[in-house]
């Protein structure tokens, strides 16, 4: 255990130097792209907002029953089979029908090729399952089915979410999926997150539609509320155009009334679509609803053709500002809810950096007294690789770019007092060893083996510890368990590379002293 | 050498009565979720202002129909931790905002605000206990693995120990359990493990090296020659411990007080528990032996 070739040493040496020049590189600017890297640090120590989103799908999966009820209706409707008393109820289609017919409808829904079942010949599985309840036929969606509509309202939202934060413009946003259902935002350095919650809060669903007082309009009239939650209108189901259409919305204002106005600009089709509508409907309230409350119900005075209008409401800048925002980068296909939320703000995380580190040089200071009090010179070479062990840990953090949290920096804190164990139980060993052994470098050497079990053992189950909290735990936890984990590694080398090392030169030159340790 | 075979049966009745008072506390007076376990709303305020106080601040919040809200110093005389449980309104945090800034004028920093909403709580809770048992079976297969059944038994009693004592006494302080709390009681069993298991390796070697001397005496010697890496080790990590305690900041004082007591408990459990299992099972040479041949 003793002997160390000079290829190792200078090996050794090498490895010491990068990793002290790496870990430094976060204190020092280099001009080299490898050096220059540095640790990230988590949201709890720069600052930011972390927001779990979560999906509501239940008016996604209701809207889209919705539809399936219309291709089910025209469908039968075309093969003259007469279908009764249709409902959708707790996410259910049913019907009923009568018992001859009944083998008929079954297979359509059964059959691989029928256009009802349009999900089939992609996913090779039924979107929705069929159940015969006496004289009455159920339909709902199957698991396949709803977790492909999950995984493709997830996929839509991110890219939403993504488009809304971009706009807003913060540094580097952090937008993951979560489940099948929900979505992670991680925000560094926002101070106040009030202003994304609430555009994220949004569907932004945007529908025009006429303000109709006909009861036999032939699409259903609803009642909506305006924003102020006061007034109500009647406004017909027929939707005119849709957020779908628009190009462009930008806030602006009017000349005219001196009001702060939302522009937009329509694609082809909406603008040929608003200008039918604003030819036939003159003198018709047209309703400008969002998420279902109206905006605003202007009198229609002249047709627009141009495809070019604006949106009034009472704006403030802001608010004008924000809707124009959430116009241009689209609704959400379902409601989103924020379900947990973690904002520290940075004069916090900078205290808690500060705290952090004087935490660690305090620590660092009284185990390196301690340990150098309780072995002299063996304490200063175990304090020597101590501070290695240090360079090494951050420089491995570093060359990852790994994210350092509050946690992170307590498990550096306790690597720092759980690595000098490893040379405890080593030295320790060699007392005994000196004891019956009058060779110093022998016992050295049986010291040294006879610890290396009970240290592999006591490292092992930190670092069972410490994957376990990796897979389980979430964000600080992580960090800390990160920490704690790698510590383990470097503990290890710098204990027997470098300490060994040193002691080893240090017993070679003084092979004659008694009393060594 | 110190007799601390003296006192096995002392310490054992005290560590079943702690056990025993623990799982009372545990069961009866139960634990001080956080809001990461039992959802809910964390704020931490600092105030500009030296005049508002906890009582002021807790006037001004409870006319806002909040439901049980807890306001208390942190850390600070100026910094303030103000609690409370779920609700359905989106937009407590500015009401919160204009409310103080209309009483004690514009004077508030939000330093920090946590929302965690009842079915991320339960998840964590969840995953936490996962997190815990997942350990204590890593840990169990791998000393099972590594040790005789007696050996393995000491462990993972003194393991439960450790654990159990601990979240007590906790439980009896009324320390809140947070996400990084359970971070710490997996430390401590690593801890406790570690400690437990270096003892062990020199019980076993001593137990090949001497046929003739009983386990009640052996396990006093191995104690006795690991003891000064035992102390040693311990004192620097609670060095370290009690530099994050006093230094590292309000967030980390839960984490490291759990730290400081596991340590503590995990040190004793190694000497007065898992030690005594082997004595009250009878270990011998043969014990080891045996296994050896298999």
């Amino acid at each position: 255990m003793l002997y160390f070739s000079k290829l190792r040493i200078i090996f050794i040496t090498l490895i010491s130097l990068f990793f002290i020049i790496i870990a430094s590189s976060n204190l020092f600017k280099f001009n080299n792209t490898f050096l220059d890297k540095k640790i990230n640090l988590g949201l709890d120590l720069q600052g930011g907002s972390y927001l779990l989103l979560e999906i509501d799908n239940n008016p996604l999966i209701e809207q889209k029953l919705q539809n399936f009820t219309i291709t089910i209706r025209n469908h039968f409707k075309e093969k003259n089979i007469k279908l009764k008393n249709y409902k959708l109820t707790n996410q259910i289609i049913s019907f009923e029908i009568d018992e001859n017919l009944k083998q008929s409808v079954l297979d359509v829904f059964k059959d691989e090729n029928s256009p009802i079942n349009i999900y089939y010949p992609r996913f090779k599985t039924h979107e929705f399952e069929v159940f015969e309840n006496e004289n009455k036929i159920e339909v709902y969606y199957s698991k396949q089915g709803l977790v492909q509509l999950k995984t493709s309202s997830q996929d839509q939202a991110l890219e939403i979410v993504r488009r809304r934060i971009d706009e807003i413009g913060t540094n580097e946003p952090n937008i993951l999926k979560r489940g099948n259902d929900r979505i992670l935002v991680e925000l560094p350095g926002l101070d106040d997150p009030m202003r994304i919650k609430s555009l994220l809060g949004k569907t932004a669903n945007l529908t025009f539609r006429f303000v109709s007082n006909n009861n036999n309009d032939s699409f259903g009239v609803e009642k909506l509320k305006f924003e102020n939650d006061i007034e109500e209108a009647n406004v017909s189901k027929r939707i005119i155009l849709s957020g779908d259409n628009l190009l462009d919305a930008q806030p602006r204002m009017d000349s005219q009334s001196n009001e702060t106005v939302v522009t937009f600009t329509l694609d082809r089709v909406g603008a040929k679509r608003f200008g039918k509508a604003t030819s036939t409907g003159i003198g018709k309230q047209l309703a400008i609803v969002l998420d279902g409350k109206i905006i605003s119900a202007p009198v229609i005075r002249d047709t627009i053709a141009s495809g070019n209008g604006q949106i009034t409401g009472g704006f403030t800048f802001q608010t004008a500002t924000d809707l124009a925002l959430l116009l241009r980068s689209g609704a959400l296909p379902a409601p989103l809810n924020i379900i947990e939320e973690r904002t520290v703000g940075p004069d916090l995380g900078q205290d808690s950096i500060n705290a952090g580190i004087i935490a660690l040089i305090i620590g660092f200071l009284l185990v390196v007294i301690f340990i150098f009090v309780k072995y002299k010179i063996f304490g200063l070479i175990t304090n020597l690789s101590l501070i290695l062990n240090l360079f090494f840990l951050v420089g491995i953090l570093t060359i990852f770019e790994a994210t350092l949290t509050l946690p992170g920096i307590a498990g550096i804190i306790l690597t720092v007092g759980m690595a000098v164990d490893a040379n405890v139980l080593i030295f320790e060993r060699i007392k005994e060893e000196l004891k019956n052994e009058r060779n110093n470098l022998i016992a050295f050497d049986s010291g040294y083996t006879k610890s290396r079990t009970a240290i592999l053992d006591a490292n092992i189950t930190t670092l069972l510890a410490a994957i376990i909290l990796f897979f389980m735990g979430s964000g600080p936890i992580k960090g800390f368990s990160l920490t704690l984990g790698i510590g383990i590694f470097t503990t290890l080398f710098s204990v027997y590379f470098i300490a060994r090392l040193l002691t080893v030169l240090y017993v070679s030159k003084n092979k004659e002293k008694e009393g060594l340790i | 050498m110190i007799p601390f075979n003296k006192y096995y049966n002392q310490f054992n009745i005290l560590s079943i009565s702690l056990v025993v008072i623990s799982l009372i506390l545990l069961t009866f007076k139960g634990l001080n979720f956080g809001i990461d376990f039992k959802g809910g709303t964390l704020i931490e305020l600092r105030a500009d202002d030296k005049k508002i106080n906890v009582s002021s601040l807790r006037d001004t919040l409870s006319q806002m129909n909040l439901g049980d809200v807890s306001v208390k110093n942190f850390g600070n005389e100026t910094d303030f931790l103000i609690k409370f449980e779920n609700n359905n309104d989106k937009n407590t945090i500015t009401k919160i905002k204009n409310n103080l800034d209309k009483s004690f004028g514009n004077n508030f920093n939000f330093r920090r605000v946590e929302n965690v909403g009842p079915k991320v709580s339960s998840e964590l809770l969840r995953s936490g206990i996962i997190a815990i048992s997942v350990a204590l079976t890593l840990m169990l297969i791998y000393i099972w693995i590594r040790f005789e059944w007696q050996f393995s038994l000491g462990a993972i009693l003194a393991l439960f120990h450790d654990v159990i004592v601990t979240l007590g006494l906790f439980s009896l302080l009324g320390l809140e359990i947070n996400l990084s709390i359970i971070a710490a009681v997996l430390t401590i069993v690593g801890y406790s493990m570690n400690d437990t298991v270096v003892i062990f390796d020199r019980v076993r070697e001593n137990l090949r090296k001497y046929s003739d001397i009983k386990i009640f005496e052996l396990t006093n010697i191995s104690i006795n020659e690991t003891l000064s890496r035992t102390l040693i080790t311990s004192i620097t990590t609670l060095l370290a411990l009690i530099s994050i305690f006093l230094f590292g900041g309000e967030i980390l004082k839960g984490f490291s007080l759990a730290m400081i007591f596991g340590v503590i408990f995990g040190t004793y459990s190694s000497i007065y528990i898992a030690n005594t299992v082997l004595v009250r099972l009878n270990v011998s040479q043969k014990t080891v032996l045996k296994e050896e041949e298999n």
